[in-house]
């Protein structure tokens, strides 16, 4: 058998070209971020100041929103043709998947945030007080944050009748302190103001729930 | 020189599954022996593809034992096991090469020339640079058997493998699955098209209500016990 790390490879390629063939995730966020952003802008005007204070809020919802529709599309592709169940006869651990899955989540929210960032900062005039390359750290574990949990909940909700209502459900709830320490280090940065204990929540999030996922996804992936 | 009784490669012991309220398998203890052909019969909700899925470790069973190569945990064997579902269990957007690519990994296999050999074996073009989706019906079925023998597996359980497949393909899949018999395979296969195995099935098994009813030799129906109707 390959090893765990070569399966979360192929997989997580197999997933990249199955998106780039397809675009079944990256249109539908694509479009869905563009729409809040241009809706946003058109109902508020603010200031710079006021923009700093409400973009860490939008900018977050957007993305969440945003990838709540990737996350549905992730195991989409995985029942139609019953395909996961290919994977789940095969020696392939399941923790691999789920890696993969996360991995290539990851990728896409990412590269909708760094589409969408010039056109927040164009749209709400945002310049940065603070150091503005903590924004990145900030966006890199916060994105995980979504996805990690998004990943697993999306799995979860897989085999349920209405899934795209309960991946929301599932997931939101769980996912509010992480989006409180993104808007609010966000805010903070935006302002000049310190924001380690906000990071230091996320990095704790991050390393609790990508714990916690890993050991449960093998139970989740061979429920009926 | 006693001779040594041949092997059960399959052993179910008093099998029920249950979904809900309802018993799609009720009982079923049946021995089966290595390198046989097993066709499973029986009307539609007979239980057929719950003990298949049951024996891939798709399913889990409400009560009972199964044993598969003298193991009673799936995960130990499922390397040696290759299935073959009603739906294709095949990406639509990934070609026949590039479907069976990623699934070789999954089982370490890591030359193209096997996912090349198993394609070409069930009479298909590897170069086939279409996407599965734009196959036929039968195309994607025969893709399918070919994902299923890739891993070169000891125990193959194919779910109804030629439905929607034409009258000659259907004939050359079940000569290539007596082949395959013949190399020491065992295979169970579901299927409502019973007539394309006689003369290749070592034995018939039916089914009805979630029981095996009798097992034949030849493709004909036992009588129903009354007890298994009620």
């Amino acid at each position: 058998m390959s090893a765990p790390a070569g399966i979360t490879r192929v997989t997580l390629l197999k997933d990249l070209r199955l998106e780039w063939r397809s675009k079944d995730a990256s249109n539908s966020m694509l479009f869905f971020s563009l729409l809040v952003v241009v809706v946003f802008s058109f109902s508020f005007d603010p200031s710079a100041d006021e923009s700093r204070q409400i973009a860490g809020g939008l900018i977050w919802v957007a993305f969440l929103f945003a990838a709540v529709v990737a996350l549905n599309q992730t195991w989409a592709r995985e029942i139609r043709n019953q395909v996961l169940d290919a994977y789940r006869v095969s020696p392939a651990p399941a923790n691999s998947l789920f890696l993969a899955k996360a991995v290539g989540n990851f990728i896409f929210v990412s590269v909708l945030e760094a589409l969408m960032t010039p056109l927040f900062i164009a749209f709400y005039r945002l310049r940065s007080i603070g150091p503005a390359w903590q924004l990145l750290v900030v966006a890199v574990l916060g994105t995980w944050a979504l996805v990690v949990n998004g990943t697993f909940f999306a799995a979860m909700s897989l085999r349920t009748r209405s899934r795209e209502i309960m991946l929301p459900l599932l997931l939101f709830p769980i996912s509010l302190p992480a989006i409180l320490a993104m808007v609010q280090a966000t805010t903070a940065i935006l302002n000049g103001e310190g924001a380690r204990f906000w990071m230091t929540l996320l990095v704790t999030y991050d390393l609790v729930f990508t714990t916690v996922c890993l050991l449960l996804f093998e139970t989740v992936l061979h429920a009926e | 020189m006693i001779e040594t009784p041949p092997a059960h490669v399959v052993t179910v012991t008093n099998l029920i599954k249950q979904f809900g309220r309802f018993a799609a398998l009720r009982g079923v203890s049946a021995e089966f022996l290595g390198g046989k052909l097993y066709a499973i019969l029986g009307d539609n909700g007979a239980g057929k593809t719950t003990l298949l899925r049951t024996l891939a470790g798709l399913n889990r069973p409400s009560s009972g034992r199964i044993s598969i190569l003298g193991s009673g945990k799936f995960h130990d064997i499922c390397g040696q096991v290759g299935y073959m579902a009603h739906p294709s269990l095949l990406y639509d957007e990934m070609s026949g090469m590039e479907n069976l690519g990623y699934f070789a990994r999954l089982y370490g296999i890591t030359s193209d020339a096997r996912c090349a050999e198993v394609i070409r074996a069930v009479g298909l073009d590897p170069e086939l640079a279409r996407p599965v989706g734009q196959y036929s019906q039968g195309m994607r079925q025969r893709m399918s058997l070919a994902r299923a023998l890739l891993n070169d597996p000891k125990i193959l359980l194919l779910d109804e493998p030629f439905s929607n497949v034409d009258l000659n393909s259907a004939g050359e899949m079940v000569r290539l699955l007596a082949r395959e018999r013949d190399a020491g395979k065992t295979i169970f296969l579901v299927t409502h098209q019973a007539s394309l195995l006689e003369g290749a099935a070592d034995e018939f098994v039916w089914m009805e209500f979630g029981r095996i009813i009798g097992r034949t030799r030849e493709l004909k129906r036992p009588a129903i016990a009354e007890e298994s109707a009620t």
